[in-house]
């Protein structure tokens, strides 16, 4: 018996979200007292710093078919592995791609899968762990009815927990099985930012911006608190700011430590999507707007004015 | 060509969240239900097939008969027949096993779900049935063009979009982006109308296993009422978030 971590690459580097799956796989397999292992697809980072979060071994895999994300492949290998290790829990981080492969997965290996988990598992016979739902209004404690079990991490829930160590890497080749052929047209990345559902701290704003001329504070408040921004609805309905840009219930769902809201009402719809961030900043010139009863601290002024005060104390304070 | 439109009866988006049975239960009373808006993206979506391609939309839901003002609201925006699973919905696992079958029976070239439901946003259902059936399965899909037996989809990736060519049959789940709000549509009289008549089978389910129970639930602890700062000492904010949230 053991846990096996799926780690996620982008463009070969590990990501930041698979740190702290990895942490959670590691706290797992030591209240099982058994090792935690992980594996990792296409990557061109050496996978030993994977010990830092207590990885005791990753299973390395390359080669031709994994060089593009393939949800199946992937599946095909991770299922390899966990056959190999004897995994009786697999951990993964609830990212786009964690959505592509655990559903998959848990068909492959007949498992019990649950998402959108927040905290460790308060039992671990029967598998017992509490999760999101109702769209931040509500959490759920599931119990599994399986003998093996895939966890899903809501990304940030947990952070990471980092010590030192280095972990064994093992290279294996897996020639996958499939017949599903899915031919990639094309990739239009968004240079150089955080994805959303992964960003420790976004800075959104909103209508009361009054033009899409306006965003050049945010991106510097953004950029003065190693921020991703992001933007309210209409924001993104009137195409001021791209549809990636957009937190809430039909678009992205964030669970940043720090979420900064500029101009932006709190309609339930938007809340749905950013009440899960640990602390909430409401800046908006209107003492009513509904968001301050969900934000940890607020600031009643003008944007204009209230902003770019607040991007150079954050400066100052970063310089010190 | 078949189509089939996996469609779950939320709570709406307003709801008050309440449980009940000391929280071992969702409480419903005074709760009004709707198509789980990721589904409508989806809906929709099938609804232009059908008018533009000759498509014939299935709606399924599994749930019990309280569930079926919500089909027949499916059906009155177009869908042509719809099929509930006479089961409470508790399990991921257990609700795809049952579309997986009437999928197979059914022979449809296109399933399509949603991103995740709002009220337990599992992101699981689609994924699952697609396993099961060995077909492609496309997550947080923005962009479904289908030809002959191929289809050109847009999804969400960590950081941009991926476009890719599959092929039929497939499961995509849904979100915005597949249609806009502003296409979805207002069932109109004659569509209600029509939705009386149509087609609603109610099928037995298939035995299957549930993997996960949900034994308590929580509310979220309340929020202390909101700190306000000055805005002419906004560096008492940066003192708060760094000593007292320790954000940054």
């Amino acid at each position: 018996m053991s846990v096996l971590v799926y780690v996620e690459t982008w463009e070969g580097k590990l990501k930041k979200a698979s740190y702290e799956a990895a942490s959670y796989g590691a706290r797992l397999a030591s209240r099982l007292g058994t090792d935690a292992y992980a594996i990792v697809l296409n990557a061109s980072d050496d996978a030993s710093v994977l010990g830092k979060y207590g990885i005791k071994k990753t299973f390395s895999v390359k080669g031709e078919h994994f060089q593009h994300f393939h949800n199946y492949k992937y599946v095909e290998a991770i299922a390899h592995v966990a056959e190999q290790i004897q995994a009786k829990a697999l951990v993964l981080s609830g990212t786009f791609t964690g959505k592509m492969v655990a559903p998959l997965l848990a068909v492959k290996i007949n498992a019990a899968l649950i998402t959108n988990v927040v905290s460790d598992p308060q039992e671990v016979t029967p598998l017992t762990v509490k999760r999101s739902a109702f769209s931040n209004k509500g959490f759920v404690y599931y119990e599994s009815q399986s003998e093996v079990n895939i966890l899903s991490i809501l990304p940030n829930a947990l952070g990471v927990s980092e010590s030192t160590g280095q972990g064994e890497v093992e290279e294996i080749v897996h020639t996958p099985e499939t017949n599903i052929e899915i031919q990639i047209v094309e990739i239009d990345k968004v240079k150089g930012k955080v994805p959303l559902p992964e960003a420790e701290i976004v800075v959104s704003a909103g209508r009361g911006l009054k033009s899409p001329d306006n965003w050049g504070m945010i991106e510097e408040l953004a950029e003065a608190l190693g921020a991703s921004t992001a933007c309210s609805k209409p924001v993104s309905d009137m195409h001021w700011r791209p549809h990636s840009e957009h937190v809430g219930q039909t678009g992205i769902t964030i669970n940043p430590q720090l979420y900064i809201a500029i101009g932006i009402s709190g309609a339930i719809q938007h809340l749905a999507g950013v009440s899960g961030s640990k602390t909430i900043v409401v800046i908006n010139s209107d003492p009513e707007a509904p968001f301050f009863k969900a934000a940890d601290y607020g600031v009643v002024g003008d944007a204009f004015k209230v902003v770019p005060a607040l991007t150079e104390a954050i400066r100052k304070f970063k310089a010190q | 060509m078949k189509v089939l439109v996996c469609i779950s009866h939320v709570p709406d988006t307003t709801s008050k969240i309440n449980f009940t049975n000391n929280n071992t239960e969702f409480d419903k009373s005074g709760i009004t239900f709707i198509i789980n808006p990721y589904d409508e993206f989806g809906l929709t979506r099938a609804i232009w097939l059908q008018e533009k391609q000759g498509a014939h939309i299935t709606v399924i839901n599994v749930g019990t008969s309280e569930t079926e003002p919500t089909l027949r609201k499916a059906l009155a925006i177009g869908a042509n027949d719809a099929i509930r699973i006479d089961a409470e919905p508790t399990d991921a696992w257990f609700v795809a096993s049952q579309i997986a079958a009437q999928a197979k029976e059914g022979g449809y070239d296109l399933i399509i779900g949603g991103r995740e439901s709002i009220d337990y946003n599992g992101s699981q259902v689609p994924g699952m049935v697609a396993a099961m059936l060995g077909v492609p399965f496309v997550n947080a899909c923005v962009g479904l063009e289908v030809d002959g037996g191929k289809a050109t989809v847009i999804r969400e990736i960590d950081g941009g979009k991926e476009k890719s060519i599959i092929s039929l049959p497939a499961v995509i789940a849904g979100q915005k982006g597949l249609v806009e709000e502003s296409d979805l549509r207002i069932p109109n009289m004659r569509g209600i109308m029509q939705a009386r008549t149509k087609p609603l089978k109610v099928v037995a389910p298939v035995e299957s296993e549930r993997k996960t129970k949900a034994v308590l639930f929580e509310k979220p602890a309340s929020k202390a009422s909101v700190k306000l700062v000055d805005p002419d000492n906004i560096e008492e904010l940066v003192r708060l978030l760094h000593e007292e949230a320790k954000v940054i």
